[in-house]
């Protein structure tokens, strides 16, 4: 996909991250989502956060897109506080999340030009038609939403969040929904969002999912990150891990 | 970024093109005001009170309620598929969702008006061309501030559980300055009063839309918060 990028360069302290959380705290009502939860990525890491249902995973994403904002602490986009309202920041962060974002109504091609307007994303239909033939839905792209499957409409979701080539991405569990090929389409782009040095957070239940792509690995349970850091050891040692974690957090 | 206006028009295009594909509350309104409108018109007794002193108040309460239907479509169409978080995620100006979605409100109620108006005439057979210039001019005003509130009262509502009961109770309280002139100046024109006698209430009317526009721009971006 080939969208005009806004490099997080052009907002980053020299030799800072490009993206980093400090102290974020969240309720609902009696409900503590998020305890004090820290992380900083460099431009080109990937961060796979593992957690049970309920954990605060969402959460964490959410705050971190600026759909919700923290009780306590920050989000620091390159090397700037995320603002309230601040669409440059915003132009730099795409996500998948569990909804899909689309329109049943309009069909594939219309919702990814919706979006590319939303995002200022020049000769949008050129670029929508990129973004359908990089997931694999050329042939759909004039059938509406609503006739879709579940693993297209995936697709498609993700078609959505990279069409205005974010340099933060941040995924909530991505491969839900798909079939083995699709789930492979995915992998590599993700793969090609690592290796042009984007920042992506991963939020997933899969750990084979997770560490195949992650640089760095966090669990988190009961709203805090009871591990957070570089991926060490084998998928064997961060299963005996999780399962510690979760069981003892339970 | 795009602009304010480049944006309104982006969500205005595909807001209307979702209704036309669907026709769901268009055809809803439209057989609602003709409802409205037959059940009047047989209930009332016409040597009782006046066709023309009861006749406007009829057609405002017709427009209010139509209008309602499609004012809750507004912000229903973002809640498949939490497409309103798309929006809030993408760089576009508030302010450009606002008019946005005002813009196709004003579209759809406007319409839902054009049609209701001579079935109006039909009904309680008003002599519509002896004031149609000046009729459509307080109906553009009422329509606009009512279009104004509503948008902002629609996104208000769109997160809580009832957002279809919500919307009239939040929005009826505020649509008493605009109704209530639009009723005045409605039943002078077919009372065929002189324009001096109506002049306060366009001024009313207009000051209402002006406030209110204002006002919802730039409340608006604070009702979307979760």
């Amino acid at each position: 996909m080939t969208a005009a990028r806004v490099n997080i360069a052009d907002h980053a302290a020299p030799g800072g991250p490009a993206l980093a959380v400090r102290g974020l705290t969240r309720s609902f009502g009696a409900v503590r989502a998020l305890r004090g939860v820290d992380f900083s990525l460099d431009s080109g890491e990937v961060l796979a956060v593992f957690g049970p249902n309920g954990a605060g995973k969402t959460t964490l994403l959410r705050i971190v897109a600026g759909l919700l904002r923290p009780e306590q602490g920050e989000v620091i986009v390159g090397a700037e506080p995320l603002a309230r309202g601040d669409a440059r920041h915003r132009r730099l962060i795409g996500m998948i999340s569990h909804h899909s974002l689309l329109y049943d109504g309009l069909t594939a091609r219309e919702n990814l030009e919706f979006y590319g307007r939303l995002y200022g994303v020049g000769g949008t239909r050129a670029a929508a038609l990129r973004a359908l033939a990089a997931v694999g839905l050329e042939e759909r792209a004039t059938s509406l939403v609503a006739t879709m499957s579940r693993g297209m409409i995936q697709r498609l979701a993700i078609a959505r969040a990279l069409l205005h080539e974010p340099e933060i991405v941040l995924l909530d569990e991505p491969f839900t929904g798909l079939d083995q090929q699709a789930a492979a389409t995915l992998r590599g782009l993700l793969g090609r969002l690592r290796d042009d040095r984007r920042t992506v957070v991963l939020v997933t239940h899969n750990l084979d999912e997770g560490l195949e792509l992650a640089t760095h690995v966090a669990i988190l349970v009961a709203g805090r990150f009871v591990e957070c850091g570089p991926k060490r050891g084998d998928i064997a040692s961060y299963r005996a891990r999780y399962a510690q974690a979760t069981s003892a957090g339970a | 970024m795009p602009s304010a206006f480049r944006v309104a028009w982006t969500i205005a295009s595909k807001d209307l093109l979702l209704e036309f594909r669907s026709r769901t509350a268009f055809l809803s309104s439209l057989i609602f005001t003709a409802l409205v409108l037959a059940i009047f018109n047989f209930a009332r007794d016409p040597t009782a009170v006046s066709t023309v002193d009861i006749a406007p108040g009829i057609l405002w309460i017709t427009f209010s309620f139509a209008g309602l239907l499609g004012l809750n479509r507004a912000f229903a169409l973002e809640r498949e598929n939490r497409a309103l978080d798309g929006l809030l995620l993408a760089p576009a100006s508030r302010t450009g969702l606002y008019l946005g979605k005002a813009l196709a409100n004003l579209v759809f109620v406007g319409t839902v008006e054009a049609i209701a108006l001579p079935l109006f005439a039909i009904f309680f057979n008003m002599p519509l061309l002896p004031v149609l210039g000046p009729l459509v001019v307080v109906i553009a005003l009422a329509t606009i501030g009512f279009v104004a509130v509503g948008t902002l009262m629609s996104a208000m509502a769109v997160n809580t559980r009832f957002a279809e009961l919500m919307l009239p109770v939040l929005m009826l309280p505020f649509l008493m300055p605009p109704i209530t002139g639009a009723v005045q100046v409605t039943s002078k024109l077919f009372g065929g009063r002189p324009f001096s006698e109506v002049v306060a209430w366009l001024k009313l009317l207009t000051g209402y839309d002006i406030v209110f526009i204002v006002l919802c721009i730039l409340v608006f971006e604070y009702t979307l918060d979760e």
